[in-house]
This record gives C-alpha cells, structure tokens and sequence, in this order.
C-alpha cells in the first residue's frame, strides 16, 4: 500500500526524523495561510502516490504568496500526469506547503527487504536528490549497503561506519545513525515495504531532514495493522484496480485493448506476453486467483468489460483448484449484465471440455482455441 | 528415487480440515501419495476420510505415524506458526502453499529455517509432484503429469502446470515439478532445486520458468555457469508488464533494471541455458533440442 508523503512525514515524525515545518492544504486559502506562517518562502507539493511530481510541475518554490494561489488553485482537483502515471493522470486533492531551507548537501537513504541477501537492509548514497536506479547504473560503487542482522538489527556503529563512507562528519554522525536507526524501526513496527528519504538534506544550519519520504507497507500485513489502513487513498488507485481488490482478484490496468480473464499470475503474465509478441496489446492484467466461483468469475469479465478501451477478450483458463464449467457459468453471468465482446476462449485442466460446451451454447460470440500457438494467431495485429 | 517428495514421503497435512486443505489432501491420497496424518488443532482423535488420523499438534503426528513431509494450508496470520512448528518437529520436507504471508515473517522463517534441516518450499506456491512415485503433495492437477525424466521448476503455479501439459502432450514425462514460491521472500530458491536435480539420476534435463522481479534467475545463472551440467531450459514471463506495478505476485515486480525481463533471459543466455522464446514453445524447445 501507498501512502502520501505528508502520511509519511506524519510518521516519520512519530519516530523522531525530523522533517520540514509544514501542514497539508486541500484549498488555496488555506496554502496561503500556511505560506505566510513561513513569510511566504514555500515549497508546495502535490500529494500523488506517483514519482516524477516534479517534472511534471507538481512541485514548485515560492517566494511570494500571489502566484501561491493561483498555483494552488490550478493544481487542486485537477490531474496530474508524470512520467510514472497513465495517460489520465491522478488527482491532486491535497498540497503539502513546507518551509524552504538553505540546503548544503543530499543525500539517498532508503530500508527495503533485500532478497539475495534475505535480509532488511539500509541502502545510502553521496548522490541524493536524484533517481537511485540512474545511480546505480552510472556509479554503482557509490551506493552502499548495510545488511541488518535478524536478532541484532541494523546496528548503528555499521551506520556511523556508512556515515564515513558518505562523508558524512563527525558533528552529524550521531543524528545520522539515530535517524537511519528510526526509519529502520518504522520500517519493521510497521511492516513497510519500503521507507524510502531522497534526499535527506544536511542543511547550512547543520541539520539533518528528510525532505522528501516515501512508505510503502506490506499489503499483506495490513491485518494486524488496523491504525494504518485509513491511509489508503482510494482515489490515487484505478477505480476498476480498486473494485478488483475488494473480490480479491489481482487486476492491473494497462494500455491496450485485448482484456485478459486467467487465472494464476504465471499465466496471466505469459498470457499478456503471447499477445503483446503477436502485436496486440494487453488492456490488463487479471488473475482471479484459486478457487474462484461463479460470482466471482462474473465480476472479474465485468470489472474487464468496463474498459471502453477493450474490444475483445482472451480467456485463458488452466483448471486445477479452478473449474472451467464454474468459470464458463461465471461468463455467461455476467453476459447478463454487462455487453461481452468477442471472446477467444482456451480452457484446460478441470471440466474444460464441459466448460467450453456452455460458452458455445450461449448467445456469446465465442471462438475456442486449444493452445497458445493458436492465440498467437488470433492476435497477430492484422 | 525422485528428488523432495518420492516413495517415502509420509504426507501430515497441517490444517486439513479446512475448505482447501480437505479438498487437496483428498487429491493428493488419490494420486497415490501416501497420506498418513492431519493436524488442526482441537480435532485431535477424529479421522479424515474415514481413515487419516488427525492430531492436535504435527509432533504427534510425526511420533504415531512417522510423517517426514508436511503440507500446510493454514492463513497467512498462522503460516510462520505452523511452518516452525514443523521444523521443530523434524519434518523433513515442508510445503507452504498459503499466499499472503507478511514479508517480515518470511524473513523470520528464513532465518529459522537456516538453524534446520528442514527443507521449506514455499510459502505462495503449488508444492511439488514425483510422478514416477506417484506422489503429490500440492494442489497441482495430478491428470496432466506423465511420469519421466524432466525436471520443472518454477515462481508460479498455473504456468507450471502450462509446462507440464506441453510436455505431456508430446509425450515427455517428468521426474519432480516444482513451484518455489511466487513471493520475493521463499524457503528455497531456484539453485536448492537445480543442486537436487543436478544430483538426481532419474533426471535427464530441467525447465526453469522465472518471471519479473528480484533477482532469483540471475542467482540461478551464477549456478548454472558452473555448477549445472545437464541440459537446462529457461523461460522468462512478464516482459510486457509495466514497471513498478505488482502483477499478482508479491515478487512479480519491476523495481529495477535487473528486474526486468530481457535481464533475467540476458544472464540465463550466458550461462548456458537455452532459452524458450515464447511460453507456447516449452514443449516444443525441449522436443527438438533433446530429439525426444
């Protein structure tokens, strides 16, 4: 799960980072007040759970409350497209206004989970402030890695050692290893994902302050964090994404206009690939999971149907734990309640054979196929 | 023998009166594998399908019956719990088909496990099946395997069984199909799994079918550059998938370049492995490239 920066720095605060002086806006007014509690000399950044903000002009310094309002103004119930959005963008209904600081330095800080070394790690470099995968691409020497130990946890003196490395000095190495030590407690009391600071400034002052921040918790330790699903921010998420998830069936929306119904992710993706190298292209990703039922099954060729983008449909089912008759019965479902394109059925495993009868006895216009060299066919782009 | 589960495994499934835990155990009895015990808590004394007993707790079960490989379907709140409470019962092999399990308690498990000898596939995954030994533990359509002499390994359920149905309906068999897991955080990797069918006589060659995210493929390539010396395919799925966007599997995830799809067929190229191009052509590939 996504959170919005200013959620994050609302945590970030509960463990003792220190972040900039600042508070949230939904109206201009209320960005201008905040603004002039800090003489007008403000950054006003719109709240998305998308990176690129800046770019795209969602992020914007100030020295004079005028031009505050009109920005705000203009941001505030519109959509903002980066380069991480689709092409609708997602709504900007909250602005965070924070002081401005005289900043000498940035740097990257950043605790994920590491799968090689099965292990939660502290990831920092020199080069703050800009995108970390370019980094680790042009200077992969200058990004260092400490591996917490799983009884000991991240110790600080492995941090006051990568505070050397980042050339950090001694008046700040103490702040440093307590503030990495928090964001390492964050990330483990909360079952982050991903706690993300780009950049930690060290300013002229002499402070250190998480300018930016990131937090991504683990979808699937939501249950025992009752306190932090109110943070979900629904209107961030496709509405269709949104529906999906409430049936529990795994649906990404993408760019094309062949809908997938498949169950499994392995296939689903395999599923998209076939397309896609035949020249289509995929408008999702669907995997309704094991076990699916009728019901089930019928809101997942809804959920697809309710694309305009999508024009006909591959439905691609392996039955194992999943029959296909219970699928089949799912579709014709749904037929009764929403329009079916052209749907281009393979159906394997478990009652497949009966599953296919039932599409082919119904009013839908179904085409079956029986491998996946055939679905290459049917997509190839004409 | 077959390599994890064979002619001597004694199956408990720990929470087998569940919905999926009864539905699967029933399958993998019928499929031959020999099911000697179910575990959940409270139902201690009573019987599964009229003969299987069911014990309080898997160290029981393991002292009545002899069970060495365990099967769990328990919730993900309780899926570390009944994992550890299987190793330290010395349950020998142990499969985790629950999906859903919090990264940070994979972490803790892992780290568990590496003070074992417990072996654990999983969790977020299909199990395993020797078809030669007719054996299944996991909730793998037991129909579609012939018995044989290739390896499977893979992240994902479903497109396991896509492999498995290829080769079967051009006649090759398998000696042990197995899902590790779609989770970025598992029991075993890819290489745990080639180190067994390396050293496995009734495996001739091995279909490894990776995915997006992490870097599990480019591990198993390091292997396989030295280690591995029997034939090895390699598929890898996702390459259409946008980045950043977790595509049903908590690992199935771009987050960077090594991530990618054209990385992961890049590294198992170079190692050797001969790459499947497309998931129509698994069946195909290992045909004409083994003349089978």
């Amino acid at each position: 799960m996504n959170i919005h920066e200013f959620q994050a720095k609302k945590l970030f605060a509960d463990y003792s980072i220190p972040v900039p002086e600042g508070s949230v806006a939904t109206t201009p007014q209320e960005a201008i007040e905040i603004s002039s509690i800090h003489n007008n000399n403000v950054v006003v950044k719109a709240q998305i759970h998308a990176g690129g903000r800046g770019k795209a002009g969602g992020v914007k310094l100030f020295s004079d409350s005028k031009e505050i309002e009109s920005f705000s103004a203009n941001l505030l119930g519109s959509n903002l497209i980066t380069a991480q959005t689709g092409k609708s963008g997602v709504p900007v209904n909250k602005l965070l206004v924070e002081k401005i600081y005289d900043i000498h330095r940035e740097i990257y800080l950043a605790i994920i989970i590491d799968a090689v070394t099965k292990s939660i790690i502290c990831v920092a470099s020199e080069f703050g402030g800009v995108n970390i995968e370019e980094v680790a691409e042009s200077n992969p020497d200058k990004i260092f890695t400490v591996v917490a130990d799983p009884i000991l946890g991240l110790q600080p003196y492995k941090l006051r050692l990568l505070a050397k490395k980042l050339n950090i000095t001694s008046d700040l190495i103490r702040s440093f290893s307590g503030l990495a030590t928090s964001a390492y407690n964050l990330f483990v009391e909360n079952d982050c994902s991903m706690v993300e600071i780009n950049p930690l400034v060290i300013t002229n002052d002499r402070l250190l302050l998480a300018l930016d921040a990131k937090v991504n918790i683990d979808d699937d330790a939501l249950f025992r964090h009752p306190e932090l699903v109110h943070l979900r921010d629904i209107n961030q998420e496709d509405e269709r994404e949104t529906r999906a998830d409430k049936s529990n069936i795994n649906y990404v929306k993408l760019d094309g206009n062949v809908g997938c119904l498949v169950n499994g992710a392995g296939l689903a993706m395999a599923t998209m690939d076939v397309i896609s190298e035949s020249g289509s292209q995929p408008a999702n990703f669907l995997d309704i999971g094991g076990g699916a039922d009728e019901d089930k099954v019928a809101e997942a060729m809804k959920i697809i149907c309710s694309d305009t983008d999508v024009d006909k449909i591959f439905v691609n089912l392996f039955g194992g734990i999943l029959r296909c008759d219970v699928a089949a019965r799912g579709i014709v479902q749904a037929s009764k309640e929403t329009t079916i394109p052209p749907i281009i059925v393979r159906m394997l495993g478990t009652n497949a054979d009966e599953g296919a009868q039932i599409l082919l006895d119904s009013s839908l216009e179904v085409k079956l196929i029986h491998d996946l060299h055939d679905a290459r066919k049917e997509f190839l782009k004409s | 023998m077959s390599i994890l589960v064979n002619n001597k495994t004694k199956l408990v499934v720990q929470g087998i009166t569940g919905r999926e835990g009864s539905f699967h155990a029933i399958r993998c009895k019928n499929y031959g594998t020999n099911l000697v015990a179910g575990v959940t808590p409270g139902q201690g004394g009573n019987k599964f399908d009229q003969t299987v007993p069911i014990f309080d707790t898997v160290e029981e079960a393991v002292r009545m019956t002899g069970a060495n490989t365990s099967l769990i379907f328990v919730p993900p709140p309780f899926a570390i719990e009944a994992i550890s409470e299987s190793i330290d019962s010395g349950i020998e092999v142990i499969a985790c088909i629950t999906e859903g399990v919090p990264a940070l308690d994979s972490l803790k498990i892992y780290n568990y496990l590496q003070n074992s000898s417990s072996i654990l596939v999983g969790p977020n995954c299909p199990g395993m099946i020797s078809p030669n030994d007719h054996c299944k533990v996991g909730i793998m359509p037991g129909s579609i395997h012939l018995p044989g002499r290739i390896g499977v390994v893979s992240r994902s359920g479903t497109l396991t069984y896509e492999a498995v149905g290829q080769l079967s309906n051009l006649g090759i068999g398998q000696s042990t199909c197995v899902g590790i897991g779609g989770d970025s955080i598992t029991g075993t990797s890819f290489i745990d799994m080639l180190e067994m069918f390396e050293k496995d006589d009734d495996t001739d060659a091995v279909v490894l079918i990776g995915e997006i995210g992490g870097t599990k493929e480019q591990e198993a390539a390091e292997y396989i550059k030295t280690n591995f010396h029997k034939p090895i395919f390699g598929l890898i799925v996702g390459a259409s998938a946008p980045r950043g966007k977790r595509m049903g599997h908590a690992g199935a995830i771009i987050t960077g370049k090594s991530a990618r799809a054209s990385e992961k067929v890049k590294a198992l190229s170079s190692a050797g492995v001969e790459i499947i191009p497309t998931t129509s052509d698994i069946g195909n590939t290992v045909k004409y490239s083994l003349k089978l």
